[in-house]
């Protein structure tokens, strides 16, 4: 075949390998950039390589991926995001007020330290964020199960991620809401299948106290999220007689299994139709 | 080799191509073995002669030019190019016939394309059936639900010589598909994804190659569509409703104090 010759062609740059590298690392569906960088380093057979584009690819995913890592002192968690960066490797948990030293590669919070002040929001807003957290926290308490984790040996995994931005306007008197909802979910068991699904949505709520303001912000991320899961079913059970049978049908139109016995038909009609010139 | 299987069992469905492309490049010396391994999504020629498309695939591939099964010419057109024998182009011929009618009957559109060839060494030969379709509402999706949607399904059966009145068929067949919905209400909703089985039969020669190939074709197919809807669509929901499960169903594990 050709490909031998093309192979002296094709000796690949670092930048390429880098790049090639990089791609994979990124497009690792929800928590199994592990065993990407695991194939990949065996396939890459270039550890400088590799150890380049992981140094990029890990903080860039942990980013938009959320990841959450426990303290090393099991004194709470943080979540790895660009809301919580204080640097590359150092996110901050507001709730414990400590700041969480992350080693992206290996994605484990090797250290902590105090918050200091400029890195925590003024009293004014830490009363109105920490009465949206302990909402919050009861929504998703309630609403997300702690204990199933990812399963990798039953060829299963999943995410779900939600970012709420929320905008307290203090001339209107109103707060402005905005989410981005994504969900992935990925089953490999002797094949590859993925759902990757996205939704944004807008909603707003009077400013007030902040135990009040908290009680309806939690009520509308509860509304939000419970209607996007159920639009989310039903866009699965509008696959098997709409949405699949576009692609293909379970049976053919006839309603009954395709007559290979009796194929003669087909080209004797065939036959006819191009004789009275009446064929598509 | 089986790292770079198992990368292609991570990557995303949709992004197939480009994942091989870098596979490809990383490890040259493994060119065939991927490309035996890993199929690509399938691409599709026209041809000038009967204003047909055709579906290309290594199997209607010589040199850099690929044949039509319609008029058996080389696309962009090769002096000598490989063609079957000719008791092989007229069962090639008929199969394109009768799957065309098949295809319109589970696909209501896209395109489809049988290549045959002699085996090299043994005595029996190879067949290829190719469909590819686009059920998108822009093109052959009939009732206009998806804003994109492709199909793409392989079969390849190799057929033994005749042994007292039985040949020996094994199919292997993959399916690679890819839908999205989009709306306001429900953002866009996309499953994408790559299966592959095989099946083997030892069927008697009386009732036909055609026929013989034909309903292992539709029975696997059939098989495979039943799983990615049941079992791999399936699993995926599972996912979803273990991460966030819905309050309107009925929970598994009633809180203690609503048992009677």
């Amino acid at each position: 075949m050709a490909d031998e010759e093309e192979h002296q062609e094709t000796e690949l740059s670092d930048n390429q390998k880098i790049d090639i590298a990089k791609w994979f690392l990124l497009n690792s569906p929800p928590g199994e950039i592990q065993y990407v960088a695991k194939d990949l380093r065996s396939v890459l057979r270039d550890d400088n390589a590799y150890q380049m584009a992981a140094s990029e690819a890990f903080p860039f995913y942990n980013k938009t991926h959320i990841i959450s890592l426990q303290f090393p002192d099991r004194s709470g968690d943080v979540l790895v995001s660009s809301f919580s960066e204080i640097s590359e490797d150092e996110y901050l948990d507001p709730r414990t007020a400590q700041v969480g030293k992350i080693d992206h590669v290996k994605q484990i919070c090797t250290d902590i330290r105090p918050a200091k002040d400029e890195e925590l929001p003024t009293p004014y807003i830490e009363e109105y964020r920490c009465a949206l957290d302990a909402e919050v926290c009861k929504y998703v308490a309630e609403a997300y199960p702690k204990a199933t984790r990812l399963s990798p040996q039953n060829f299963c995994n999943g995410s779900w991620r939600s970012i709420w931005n929320i905008e307290f306007m203090d001339e209107l008197q109103t707060v402005e809401v905005r989410g981005k909802m994504q969900v992935g979910a990925h089953y490999f068991e002797e094949g590859n299948v993925q759902l990757e699904a996205q939704h944004e949505c807008k909603d707003s709520t009077m400013f007030q106290s902040p135990d009040d303001s908290s009680f309806s912000l939690a009520n509308i991320i509860r509304h939000h999220e419970t209607e996007y899961m159920s639009s989310l079913e039903t866009s699965y059970s509008n696959l098997p007689d709409s949405t699949f049978k576009d692609l293909r049908r379970k049976l053919p139109v006839t309603r009954t299994l395709f007559p290979w016995h009796n194929t003669m038909q087909f080209s004797l009609t065939r036959d006819i139709t191009k004789e009275l010139g009446i064929e598509k | 080799m089986e790292a770079a299987m198992g990368l292609m069992r991570r990557m995303p469905p949709k992004h197939t191509e480009t994942a091989l492309t870098a596979l490809l490049s990383l490890l040259p010396g493994h060119s065939s073995d991927l490309l035996s391994q890993v199929d690509q999504p399938l691409k599709v020629l026209r041809d000038g002669e009967n204003e047909k498309e055709f579906i290309l695939c290594e199997y209607n591939r010589d040199a850099d030019s690929y044949r039509s099964p319609w008029s058996n010419k080389y696309h962009p057109s090769l002096e000598d190019g490989m063609l079957p024998s000719s008791e092989l182009r007229k069962l090639e011929i008929e199969a394109n016939d009768i799957f065309t009618i098949y295809r319109d009957q589970y696909y209501e559109g896209g395109i489809s394309s049988v290549y045959l060839w002699e085996e090299d060494d043994k005595q029996g030969f190879v067949a290829c059936f190719l469909i590819k379709k686009d059920g998108s509402k822009d093109a052959h999706g009939k009732r206009g639900y998806l804003n994109e949607g492709g199909w793409e399904a392989i079969h390849v059966i190799q057929v033994g010589p005749e042994q007292e009145g039985n040949a020996n068929y094994c199919l292997t067949s993959t399916i690679m598909l890819s839908l999205t919905t989009n709306s306001d209400a429900s953002g866009t909703f996309n499953l994408s994804g790559s299966i592959r089985r095989q099946m083997k039969a030892d069927l008697p020669i009386e009732d036909g190659h055609l026929c013989n190939m034909g309903k292992m074709i539709e029975e696997l197919e059939g098989k495979l569509r039943n799983q990615l809807d049941q079992v791999y669509f399936g699993k995926t929901k599972e996912m979803v409703c273990t991460l966030r499960p819905s309050p309107d169903l009925p929970s598994m594990a009633l809180p203690e104090n609503i048992k009677p």
